[in-house]
């Protein structure tokens, strides 16, 4: 087995992995940084973002107006210290990805322009047209090549941590295009291996997000915190998930039911005016309006298609111009994919999987409870999201948090000595042994794309937008059931050259684990908050029980043990979480209760 | 008969260097639905047929750049290229040409990268600016400049196309000639000298026959060819205009 000798590794290569190696680099050249990626860098998932990023940018606006709608937004269950730090530093990381050249969009006079977005009450989402993700990756991907100490393993797979006298020490990888493991030793390791949505059947994410890293660092009894806690993005295309971003409503679009009625006026989001006003309506958030869509899909107002219900996204008021300006990509899709004009004719569109709000668990710099582990982005829950992420604030969490893992990471790896090589060595050898040993077993019967389906199902029918004790209790026994079957699946593709089928199977495992602890979390968490909604008898939030962090832990032989964290609150109590109208009105009140 | 029910035949280039001397061709039958892409049927082949099949994909919306391949002969995002437009016929799908494959439908970009890597595609900036100082103004006339070479997603398609390219292998192509030029001529850079070193190397931009297919093909109307023309250009007054002032000389 080839060896590799790093100082800080960093598993996944999309925008919090190269914020993160970037980060190492500035902090101490001198640091050899290895930077793992199952695809090239510039293929991972923050290319799909679309929307835009948030930071504080406008006269009008305040960090403690990010920090109110980011605390708000997420229904208390965010740490409000680290939300401080988050909401005081993204503005400057934009305007780092500015000066490493980033196409913001601009107003005429040229300074970085800003749009409208869900939940956030001023104007602070930045944006490059409707492809900010690809952007701020091309830029990231593109800048990290100027740093010679960031060696990286594209299209190598990491199948395991190496943790070695109670610190993690390296992690094993498979080069994809031979098969081939390899042990990259290090004193510090960063996961930024993003979020696990594919686990649900109907979603915006793409192929590769299967929650590698948190299945890694869970099996090493890093908790899971948070997972029941996952986003139903509004506004998707019928049957593949594709994503039309929430900037089709931020700059002016409307959602309807089959009546043409703008329907979120029913659901407390109202009043419903010409143009969006901002945390009402069609800007509320996420949680809500797909919540909205249940209760119209209930009441018999959505349009039946043939990917199941849906409603419309009408943009024509915007006119062709517009669109094309500020939403070009989204204009391609609906061309394309659907074979509508969405300047001539509403898009159908429904609720999907897009985002997970929990993960790793870390603390405010990154550090996960496992010393010498980190994690950035989508696979950590570093407390900025609590139960309902708004939009356009994860892709500013991969710049400030990555930075932060990235200089926090350096930190660790220059304050302990390097592992005894070859004790590294042996385990990552036993670790080959094992993952071999999926593709070389035989008599396997179950196939890996039934395997996935029947999962993807289960988590659609027990953990969707409204939930039930008997729904989930089924999804838990149905994976707990799959996790038994996968011990029986059949890995036909027995080569070592880009052998895809065998890592699918890889993948499934992670998603597996991955899956149980967002079902079991749900399972327990007997209240409604956020995007964990239950229509039996628990609908509503239970501060007194559940102003808590779920944390699931791995156990090796049966399903995930779950405990409670606190929460930590430092200025914004609990409060009433409203908006449009009623939102004004509950903002007033507290104003007035302060004087 | 129901929508469900037909099927199309997709004939795949397969190739292990483990196993197999040269590619074949094999040949699946794949119930199909008029929305599903030519990625989705060779998905469904890898599901259900011969979970031995190997192509690389992601985001399915066209803006990842995984899963170029050849559909027809003509080099295509297989997840914005529809089965509908082929039926009833039988659609052809190989590896991307001028690649050298790796396996099925994978090909090695490798040389790409490297191409990418040298053309040093970050900002060297023209006049350094602190965070304090806050972002560069640049109007959106000046973002609209360069905004469309920077849409390039790397899907390399262009290479495929590029009949120069395929002659010889180290020509800098398309997509990163398209991006050398997208940071030459931002406003927030001062680093053309630098990088017109390397255009007007040996495997810069006079290879190019000025064929065109490369712009045709893009999914991203990022238009290579109009940046491979300009920076002909920008390479002949470079060349002369070295005789004329020292190297690196201010502009």
């Amino acid at each position: 087995m080839e060896s590799y000798k790093a100082d800080v590794v960093i598993v996944g290569g999309g925008g919090a992995g190269l914020r993160a190696a970037i980060a190492v680099a500035e902090s101490d050249p001198a640091l050899k940084i290895a930077l793992v990626s199952k695809v090239y860098p510039m293929r991972s998932h923050t290319v799909s973002a679309e929307g835009g990023s948030a930071g504080v940018k406008l006269s009008t606006d305040s960090l403690e107006y990010h920090f109110n709608d980011t605390v708000g937004g997420g229904d208390w269950l965010c740490e409000q210290d680290v939300v401080d730090y988050f909401v005081a530093h993204c503005t400057e990381e934009l305007t780092q990805l500015e000066h490493w050249g980033c196409p913001w969009s601009r107003t005429p006079d040229g300074h970085v322009n800003v749009r409208a977005f869900g939940g956030m009450k001023i104007e602070r989402t930045w944006f490059a047209a409707d492809k900010t993700g690809f952007h701020m990756l091309h830029t990231l991907f593109q800048t990290s090549i100027k740093y010679p100490s960031i060696k990286r393993f594209d299209e190598h797979f990491c199948v395991d941590l190496v943790v070695e006298d109670g610190r993690v020490q390296g992690v094993v990888a498979i080069e994809i295009a031979s098969g081939e493991f390899s042990l990259i030793e290090a004193r510090s390791v960063i996961i930024a291996t993003g979020g696990a949505g594919r686990v649900f059947r109907e979603n915006t994410n793409g192929g590769v997000v299967t929650g590698d890293g948190m299945a890694l660092a869970y099996r090493h009894g890093v908790p899971l915190r948070d997972m029941e806690f996952v986003q139903y993005h509004p506004t998707c295309m019928p049957g593949t998930g594709l994503l039309f971003t929430e900037a089709c409503r931020g700059e002016g679009g409307f959602l309807v039911n089959k009546d043409g009625y703008r329907y979120l006026q029913d659901y407390g989001l109202g009043p419903a005016e010409p143009t969006p006003r901002n945390k009402a309506m069609e800007l509320g958030p996420r949680d809500r309006l797909s919540q909205a869509f249940w209760y119209e899909q209930q009441k018999g107002r959505t349009i039946e298609g043939r990917f199941g219900s849906v409603v419309h996204l009408d943009l024509r008021h915007l006119g062709e111009q517009k669109l094309r300006e500020r939403l070009p990509q989204i204009y391609e899709l609906a061309e394309q994919f659907l074979g509508v004009d969405p300047a001539h004719e509403p898009i159908p569109v429904r609720p999907a999987v897009h985002y997970t709000m929990g993960g790793i668990l870390v603390d405010g710099l990154c550090a996960a409870p496992l010393p010498g582990l980190y994690a950035a982005g989508e696979c950590s829950s570093v407390g900025i999201h609590g139960a309902n992420r708004l939009g356009s604030n994860s892709l500013s969490e991969l710049l400030v948090f990555g930075k932060v893992a990235g200089v926090e990471a350096a930190r660790f790896a220059k304050s302990v000595a390097p592992g005894n090589s070859a004790t590294l060595l042996k385990q990552a050898q036993a670790v080959e042994q094992r993952v071999l040993g999926l593709k070389t077993k035989t008599g396997g019967t179950e196939r890996i794309a039934t395997l996935r389906k029947e999962m993807a199902q289960t988590m659609e029918d027990g953990c969707g937008i409204y939930r039930l004790a008997d729904t989930m209790q089924k999804t838990c026994d149905k994976l707990d059931e799959l996790k038994d079957r996968f011990r029986n699946v059949n890995v036909e593709d027995r080569s070592s050259v880009w052998n895809t089928e065998w890592l699918l199977a890889i993948e499934l495992d992670y998603q597996l684990d991955v899956a149980r602890s967002m079902a079991y979390s749900a399972l327990n968490r007997r209240e409604s908050r956020g995007a964990h909604q239950r229509l039996d008898g628990f609908e509503q939030r239970d501060d007194v029980n559940f102003l808590a962090h779920s944390q699931a832990h791995y156990v090796a032989d049966g399903p995930p043990r779950i405990d409670y964290g606190p929460v930590k609150i430092t200025k914004s109590p609990p409060g009433t979480r409203a908006y449009g109208a009623a939102g004004e009105k509950v903002e007033q009140e507290r104003k007035a209760s302060n004087v | 008969m129901s929508e469900a029910q037909k099927k199309i035949e997709i004939e795949v280039l397969r190739y292990h260097p483990e196993t197999d001397s040269e590619p074949h061709a094999q040949v699946f039958e794949v119930p199909f639905t008029d929305d599903m892409s030519v990625l989705q049927g060779v998905q469904y082949i890898k599901d259900y047929l011969d979970g031995s099949l190997s192509f690389r994909w992601s985001c399915r919306m066209a803006i990842c750049g995984s899963c170029g391949m050849m559909v027809n002969g003509i080099p295509s995002l297989s997840c914005q290229t529809f089965l509908r437009d082929y039926y009833p016929a039988r659609v052809r799908v190989e590896a991307l040409s001028h690649f050298p494959i790796e396996r099925d439908l994978v090909v090695d970009i490798g040389g790409f990268i490297g191409k990418l890597e040298s053309i040093q595609p970050y900002i060297i900036a023209k006049e350094p600016r602190t965070l304090a100082q806050g972002e560069y103004l640049q109007t959106p006339e000046q973002l609209h400049a360069y905004e469309q070479f920077s849409s390039c997603i790397n899907c390399l398609l262009c290479y495929a196309a590029c009949p120069q390219y395929g002659l010889n292998p180290d020509f800098i192509g398309p997509a990163a000639t398209a991006l050398l030029h997208r940071y030459n001529i931002d406003s927030r850079d001062g680093g053309k000298a630098e990088r017109m070193e390397l255009i007007n190397s040996e495997e810069g931009v006079f290879h190019c026959t000025a064929v065109g297919y490369c712009s045709e093909v893009c999914p991203k109307q990022v238009d290579p060819a109009n940046a491979v023309n300009q920076n002909k250009t920008n390479a002949a007054a470079d060349y002369f205009l070295r005789f004329l002032r020292p190297k690196g000389g201010a502009k």
